[in-house]
């Protein structure tokens, strides 16, 4: 176990890496600085910014305070564009809006859609089986800039009954489309891939073993099928995760609920280096973390994997 | 003696007969399956449909794609509704553009990225994975541990981060997706080659003084084509995915190039003025190709995969 772990952190650390320092050096590549306005700005003012902002050191010792900041002091340096605010206070800012309608959609994923596929197995070839089916392959092809705009078309546009935006402060009512629009696909792969892996279990030697001992039905499902049953989805939560952090951008920014995407987005369009750089950071971060924490728990689960 | 002269006439016949028959190579058994299912081939149907439409459907266009209508433009959700009398048979978009011929460019661009990123997953990626697989050892420590790191980089970021910095343009967004479209692949190829290449034929091709290179792309390769066509299949939707999902953002192709995912983008951002059609031309040509593709790929699978034989 110890050498799994270890073998898979030999893959997270190096990926960290890569990610800070690709997105370092890419960043300052970039043809045209940050300070480049159309009025061209007298020499010495312009080396005054530069200094302040550390751009006149050489490139690897910038991109060492950059990791050292990071690292030492959580510190991602000042906001290029907004002269006033750190990159920071951005993330402060935005993070918890993210984090709150993000961790909902996971669980309402997760949660229904374990359900949807455990009763769908259980209840094989019935009309919600067969709806479980055709809902997850809709699932597939409905991502969340899709189900984002249709969603507010229904629920705000025509029957009124939801805001279409905003946040004020994570009210419920601001909060339930956004979580719904961030969740639907992965509901719809997390109860396909129950479904499938519960009805494998379901037809395993043990479970007939238990049957045959006269074992109560509820006891049958719960205490031994699920179990065994769950690996796959386990599995599945590291790139579910991974794909809602991403898909957060796209409802960060259709729902203007301020988060962490729309400062991602509006970083993106508007060149404000910094900001960008710790955006994909921070979420690159977490995903790879993610991942690995998921990988380990998986491996801790079944002994069977052993890399 | 008449009956024995006319079974063995009948005889005759029956084993010439049986000469013109030809046996059924894998491929053709696989086609045949293919042809069977009804829910693939009604895939492929649509998507030649939306291909045709989109070859054919410019010449019946009657508006280019930047052109502006003037008439239309003050007053979008009357005068520039779906129609035949004005040309705009999808309605105009909030510029007053034709929707019709944009929706034909759109469709084009981003079936283009879906192809082409599926293409380069498969050249690279076969290639990769069949190098990797067939030579083992350190090399494929190597190779497959960078295929790791790859994979655990999140790509969407890093490809948003490229854009923004080297300008946007649909070359860049081919070198985007084509740079992490092969990993998948590589993975898959790699364990089919694990398996193949101790078979005897390997053995034959290294006895008789084969090249390592030419062993992996005359032997290795042919073989592993099945599973990299099902998985090509379904890495197309995905492409056509990732394109739209950095489109909507405003982060992909430019103006006045467009795709799934800018049209759709626009269309959700007016759908309060009452011009609905503007989502829903666009949503309708990217749900039923994707539809069609992921119904294709699960029948080529189910065709091509030897476990459900």
């Amino acid at each position: 176990m110890l050498n799994f772990i270890f073998r898979r952190l030999l893959i997270a650390v190096p990926t960290l890496i890569f990610l800070v320092v690709f997105s370092f050096l890419i960043m300052h590549s970039a043809p045209g600085g940050p300070f480049d306005s159309e009025k061209p700005i007298p020499p010495a003012v312009k080396a005054n910014i530069e200094k302040k902002y550390g751009l006149d050191q050489p490139l690897y010792k910038q991109m060492l305070n950059y990791i050292g900041g990071i690292v030492t002091e959580f510190d991602f340096g000042p906001s290029f564009r907004y002269k006033d605010r750190t990159v920071n206070e951005l993330i402060a800012d935005g993070f918890p809006v993210t984090l709150t309608y993000g961790f909902i959609a996971f669980v309402f994923a997760v949660s229904i859609g374990v359900s949807i596929g455990v009763y769908a197995a259980l209840h094989q070839n019935s009309w919600l089986d067969y709806s479980t089916l055709s809902f997850a392959i809709v699932g597939q092809i409905l991502p969340n800039f899709v189900m984002a705009p249709l969603l507010v078309l229904i629920f705000t546009n025509t029957l009124g009954w939801l805001p279409g935006g905003g946040w004020e402060g994570g009210k419920i009512q601001f909060i339930i489309l956004p979580a719904v629009a961030l969740g639907t696909s992965y509901l719809a792969s997390i109860a396909r891939i129950t479904r499938s892996s519960m009805l494998e279990v379901l037809h395993s030697n043990f479970i007939r073993t238990a049957k045959a001992k006269g074992l109560p039905y509820k006891t049958i499902i719960f205490k031994h099928a699920l179990k065994p049953a769950m690996l796959p989805v386990i599995s599945y939560l590291g790139p579910a995760f991974v794909g809602m952090i991403t898909g957060s951008v796209i409802i960060d920014t259709f729902f203007s609920t301020g988060g962490i995407g729309l400062h991602f987005v509006n970083s993106a369009l508007n060149r404000d280096y910094s900001v960008l750089m710790g955006v994909t950071i921070l979420l690159g971060t977490l995903t790879i973390l993610f991942s690995t924490l998921v990988d380990i728990l998986y491996a801790w689960i079944d002994p069977k994997i052993r890399y | 003696m008449l009956i024995d002269h006319e079974k063995s006439q009948a005889l005759a016949e029956n084993l010439a007969n049986q000469a013109e028959v030809q046996g059924r190579s894998l491929w053709k058994d696989a086609a045949n399956r293919f042809y069977h299912n009804k829910a693939a081939m009604a895939g492929l149907v649509v998507l030649c449909l939306v291909v045709i439409f989109t070859l054919v459907g410019p010449l019946f266009a009657q508006w280019d794609n930047e052109e502006i209508d003037w008439n239309a433009l003050g007053n979008i959700a009357t005068a520039g509704a779906p129609s035949i009398e004005t040309g705009h048979y999808f309605g105009t978009d909030e510029l007053g553009r034709d929707l019709y011929s944009r929706v034909i460019q759109g469709t084009q661009v981003s079936l283009m990225v879906g192809v082409i990123g599926s293409l380069i997953a498969v050249v690279i990626g076969t290639l990769y994975g069949a190098t990797a697989g067939y030579i083992g050892g350190r090399l494929d420590g190597v190779m497959m541990r960078f295929v790791d790191i790859m994979m655990s980089v999140p790509y969407m970021f890093i490809l948003i981060l490229l854009m923004v910095i080297f300008g946007r343009s649909i070359f860049l967004i081919f070198i985007g997706i084509g740079l992490i479209s092969w990993l998948d692949m590589s993975r898959i190829v790699r364990g089919q080659t694990l398996s193949l290449k101790n078979k005897e034929f390997i053995e034959a091709a290294i006895a008789a003084g084969v090249p390592t290179f030419n062993i992996i792309v005359r032997h290795i390769v042919p073989n592993v084509l099945g599973i990299v066509i099902v998985y090509a299949t379904l890495l197309v939707p995905q492409m056509i995915l990732t394109e739209s999902f950095i489109s909507f953002l405003g982060l992909g192709v430019q103006e006045p190039l467009t795709s799934w995912g800018v049209l759709i983008s626009e269309g959700a951002g007016t759908m309060s003025y009452g011009t609905l059609w503007q989502l829903a031309f666009p949503l309708f040509f990217f749900v039923i190709t994707l539809l069609s593709f992921f119904f294709i790929g699960d029948g080529l699978r189910d065709a091509l995969d030897p476990k459900d034989r």
